[in-house]
């Protein structure tokens, strides 16, 4: 079932390819990581935020007992900090400003009002809880497609409508209308929390001898935190280090850079000591980490014999208040045009969507980003066409899939799928899940009254995006070249340094073993150093499914250079002709015999006279940068089949068994991308049957301790079963694809169209994630009262 | 999510706890913390004082005659879970007790902490009402005896006095003819339940129990439960069983939502399907 690549160095176990235990395992695992909680300095003190109670409201006043003035900072306060502003040049972009502590107006539940500090985070709490708010309350914008009619409550008055932007994609749609299958749905999935197990978290500090502030924080992309922070504070970047310690999971949020970071970047410089801020989880829950919210009016033309005529759309995503920065607020919408016609062909496509402001916290990007949601509404229009077809869904899919014969194949929002087999992936799952089984097993019915569905979605997924796609954006952040630096130590260790970071991907374990590709080093040799704008390359970071791609290009690309140079050292040292030699297993060998790389590094640092006059002075320290040949990303994709029952009576839904058949090129470690999977494959049944933050008509969210917001447990995600395809991507440093959130996109679809095939005979649909007992039973006696009143 | 300031005393004896309670009125009672920790760190509740009394052995102690069993308020859930308290319900309350939240909570709440947090969601509130178990409760003053179903008055509410204590829980031996179902629909394991169903049905004595509970208020407890079997208690109660007069008495008490009441009775539907299985 499972190909692992043979690469030169892969029968050593460690290189391209192999399924190497995690490094950072002996420390995660025993619970010796370092999180920003887990960080001491001496003098530190808590902070707590007076965040806002109402979601809409001008603010009258904010009244400090006598006692805590000196301990309670507001807007008022923050002399020279600027507010955030994520733009983007997308013609008919609305800007937000959104102020670090709020100023005039407060614009969502949670917003920061004022910030607190005292020797402990139990006292900052009490000093918060003696300030009171004086806010004139304002009609909330709390539903996005009400916030687009005329007359709505403005989040931003200045704009006179609540768009950050509308936009249009058309190709032909004409052609498609005379098709004899039309069907038109509204399809929804519900805002989310990312909840990843650490929260937000922030320690900083000044350091006078450097000048510079020191910022530790829970972050996935610490070089544009560091950007970000010289534009709010108005300081030099080089004045500012960020260092992201060990982060427990980032899943996109960690991206985006806080207010509380520019609060507590202020504060220490103002108030003389390091000062820390963890976030907990109602804060978390309530001001933090938004994202998913999308509605679809979405109509699918087919042909009788299921082939796709065409997909119109009318796409809504709710940004939330601001644009977060480096970018959120379009991020999603704008992204559900280009993506939604998935990994299929059609002639016909049209695609408008808007990115609504609302009087909730910014919309973030979360594992998969629009592609969940347009995986989702896709997937589930896909079924509705091979219902009126009389087809299999798996056999509407294989004739409507991208074949292996047209790759690489530009689709009709000119996506470049650089390779793969779509269709061979949906027969793996298909015949994994065993669909004739199951569809013999219901037409025996079950004993328990419960119902037997089976329900497969397929997605392709662009990662590792470059310049070419993000440059028409115009937004703060646009990747180009990654680097890294790769320096052998003068004991023959390798120290690799990238810009990119780890929370969870085991990248100090993959990156170590592209290393040992190129360089025949031991992987236990290896050490890999990110997380630190001081100690690192500049990068955009960690998202985008991008570093394994990129950062293990750039370490494979300086690990090159590096061995170039060691191996003409080498030929020196043995006294051949450099053309006559070769590294090979962490040795230069000639003829004659060998040097290792150990003795090359003794020489360099050590014994400098023994080297040769025209040695490289660059020495045995290297950066290089790397790029695809195309920088329009890799195409992974996957198939995922899922088999459910349904108690239509209670709405209970348990997963009988789960199947993916996934395609990321080669695989660096194996065992590293099923984590991967797994992972989010648990956070997409979430998304499925569990996850909701739901809104009153004030704008307050619903969902604020783990009590109301359901993560699933270990109970609840199924035991799935993973199959492996390896189409190299044409363009990619070992042929590597993205993959690190597939896992999360495919499962809400896979299980929304079991459901509804369990339900079908029902008259049941279900339209809306989260897929709870109520929406069930609520459904089907709808469908039940329908029946009885055609009766 | 820190605590407002409180104090805290942990006595030695029942005695000295209840005087701490009569002393002060905003004092909240802590025994295995697993509802009042997150209610003080989320500051709902902010007493001047809190009285640990996980150090009062009386209140641990489990005895059980040929008609009952006593259980301290101390016992956790664990403890009934594994066995280590004796059993009159022929497994009924270990059972419950094995699906109470997560192993984690089960070690440290207590039966006697549930019950005073008389959250209706709560598993304990229902099944101990189909039981027909009884609570001592204690003041300085002295002690009384409630049912279950009387002491649990509505939604975190119950008939404690300022100062009383749930001090034991007194649950009568399950008949051998009588049949136990219980269910409840959690949106995932652990979590408290949207539905809970739980019957007592003895056929061979023609009487039945059933409780319909995690209904926003005290659960619905019909001691004399003939009229949902079609007015008798039969073997053939499970075919007999009246899913609209469930549903006529959840309306009675509130429940306008026709989608919660029909997962509410179908809940119960399931709980005696279990008892007749």
């Amino acid at each position: 079932m499972r190909s692992e690549r043979k690469f030169p160095s892969g029968g050593s176990g460690q290189g391209v390819g192999a399924r190497l235990p995690r490094k950072e395992d002996d420390r995660l695992m025993r619970g010796r990581g370092q999180f920003v909680a887990d960080i001491r300095v001496a003098g530190l003190q808590d902070v707590a935020f007076v965040r806002s109670p109402l979601a809409h409201a001008r603010i009258r006043g904010i009244h400090v007992p006598e006692r805590y003035r000196g301990s309670v900072f507001t807007a008022a306060d923050l002399s020279g900090v600027s507010p955030i502003r994520a733009v983007s040049a997308l013609p008919g972009f609305k800007i937000s400003e959104q102020p670090v502590l709020a100023s005039g107006k407060v614009r969502q539940v949670g917003e920061l009002v004022a910030m607190c500090v005292a020797p402990t985070r139990a006292e900052a709490e009490d000093i918060a809880a003696s300030v009171t708010l004086d806010l004139e309350e304002l009609p909330a914008v709390y539903d996005m497609l009400k916030a687009r009619e005329p007359g709505s409550a403005l989040v931003h008055e200045h704009w006179g409508d609540n768009v950050f932007l509308e936009t249009n994609y058309e190709v032909d749609i004409a052609a498609a209308l005379d098709a004899p299958i039309k069907v038109t749905r509204e399809i929804s999935t519900a805002r989310q929390c990312m909840s990843p197990l650490e929260g937000r978290g922030v320690v900083a500090s000044f350091d006078r001898r450097l000048d510079q502030l020191t910022l530790h924080s829970a972050a996935q992309m610490p070089h544009i935190t560091r950007s970000g922070l010289a534009e709010c504070l108005g300081m030099e970047e080089g004045r500012i280090r960020v260092i992201s310690p060990d982060v427990g999971g980032g899943f996109g949020h960690k991206g985006i850079l806080l207010p509380e970071e520019v609060c507590l970047s202020w504060l220490t410089m103002n108030c003389g000591h390091p000062v820390r801020w963890i976030e907990d989880r109602r804060e978390h829950l309530v001001a933090s980490s938004n994202c998913r919210e999308h509605h679809y009016r979405i109509t699918a033309y087919a042909d009788r014999d299921g082939t796709l005529r065409g997909i119109d759309c009318e796409a809504t995503v709710d940004s939330g208040a601001y644009s977060s920065y480096p970018f959120s607020a379009c991020l999603e919408a704008a992204q559900v045009a280009s993506i939604l016609p998935g990994p299929y062909r059609m002639p016909a496509y049209r695609c408008r969507t808007f990115s609504v402001a609302t009087n909730k916290c910014p919309i973030l990007p979360y594992r998969g980003v629009a592609r969940t949601g347009v995986c989702f509404a896709l997937e589930l229009m896909l079924d509705l066409v091979a219902a009126e077809a009389g087809l299999e869904p798996g056999e509407v899919r294989l004739r409507n899939l991208v074949r292996p014969e047209q790759m690489p194949f530009d689709n009709i929002t000119r996506k470049h799928f650089d390779s793969g087999d779509y269709p061979e992936a949906m027969r793996r799952a298909l015949a994994a899940i065993d669909i004739d089984a199951i569809r013999a097993r219901q037409g025996q019915g079950q004993t328990d009254g419960r119902r037997i569905g089976v329900g497969v979605s397929i997605y392709c997924e662009q990662a590792a995006h470059g310049t070419s796609v993000y440059a028409g954006w115009g937004i703060p952040m646009v990747p180009g070249h990654e680097q890294a630096t790769a320096r052998l130590t003068p004991d023959g260790g390798l120290e690799l340094r990238v810009g990119v970071h780890s929370h969870g991907q085991g990248m100090e374990t993959t990156l170590a073993q592209v290393a040992h590709e190129m360089l025949g080093m031991d992987v236990a040799k290896v050490r890999i150093i990110l997380g630190d704008t001081a100690m690192t390359p500049y990068s955009t970071g960690t998202w985008g499914s991008r570093s394994m791609v990129m950062a293990g290009g750039a370490v494979a690309a300086a690990c090159r250079e590096l061995g170039e140079r060691a191996r003409r050292i080498g030929a020196k040292l043995l006294q051949h002709d450099p053309a006559s030699v070769v590294l090979q297993n962490g040795e230069v060998r000639g003829v004659n015999g060998s040097v290792s790389l150990q003795a090359i590094a003794h020489t360099w640092y050590r014994r400098p006279q023994d080297l040769p006059a025209d040695v490289d002075p660059g020495g045995l320290e290297v950066t290089q940068g790397y790029k695809p040949a195309r920088d329009s990303g890799t195409f992974s994709y996957a198939a995922h089949a899922a088999v459910v029952a349904v108690d239509p009576d209670v709405g209970e839904v348990e997963i009988l068994d789960y199947v993916i058949v996934e395609d990321g090129g080669v695989l660096v470690n194996p065992m590293v991308v099923d984590g991967q999977i797994y992972g989010g494959l648990a956070q997409g049944v979430g998304t499925a049957l569990y996850e909701e933050m739901p809104f009153d008509t004030s704008g307050q969210p619903l969902a604020t301790t783990l009590a109301d917001y359901l993560l699933p447990g270990a109970t609840e995600v199924p035991a799935a079963r993973l199959d492996h395809m390896e189409t190299p991507s044409p363009y990619t440093q070992f042929g590597v694809k993205g993959i690190g959130e597939g896992g999360a996109i495919a499962p809400p679809a896979a299980i929304a169209n079991a459901v509804n095939d369990a339900l079908r005979p029902l008259g049941v649909e279900m339209m809306q994630s989260p897929i709870t007992p109520r929406r069930v039973v609520e459904a089907v006696l709808a469908a039940r009262a329908a029946e009885r009143n055609a009766a | 999510m820190k605590p407002a300031p409180f104090s805290y005393e942990r006595p030695r004896d029942l005695n000295a706890a209840l005087a701490m309670l009569a002393a002060n009125g905003s004092a909240k009672i802590i025994a295995g913390g697993q509802s009042l920790g997150p209610m003080l760190n989320l500051r709902l509740v902010q007493p001047e004082l809190v009285v640990d009394i996980s150090g009062l052995a009386a209140l641990k102690r489990a005895e059980s005659s040929r008609d009952e069993l006593v259980l301290g308020a101390l016992v956790t859930h664990a403890d009934i879970e594994d066995g280590r308290t004796p059993d009159v319900t022929r497994g009924a309350m270990r059972g419950v007790a094995a699906n109470i939240a997560y192993r984690a909570v089960r070690n440290r709440g207590t039966i006697g902490g549930s019950l005073s947090h008389a959250d209706p969601a709560a598993d304990w509130v229902s099944a101990l009402a189909a039981l027909g178990a009884r609570l001592t409760l204690r003041s300085l003053a002295g002690a009384r005896t409630l049912a279950v179903e009387a002491f649990v008055v509505g939604a975190l509410e119950s008939a404690l006095h300022a100062g009383e204590i749930v001090e034991a829980i007194h649950v009568p031996a399950r008949a051998v003819s009588a049949h136990w179902g219980y269910a409840k629909s959690c949106r995932k394991t652990g979590e408290f339940a949207h539905a809970i169903g739980a019957v007592l049905v003895d056929p061979a004595a023609a009487t039945a129990r059933v409780v319909i509970g995690a209904i926003d208020t005290a659960p619905i407890v019909v001691t004399d439960a003939a009229e949902l079997f079609g007015g008798r208690v039969g073997a053939d109660y499970k075919q007999r069983f009246d899913a609209r007069i469930a549903d006529l008495l959840i309306a009675k008490a509130g429940i306008n939502d026709a989608v919660r009441r029909h997962i509410h009775v179908s809940v119960l539907k399931r709980a005696v399907h279990e008892a007749a299985a």
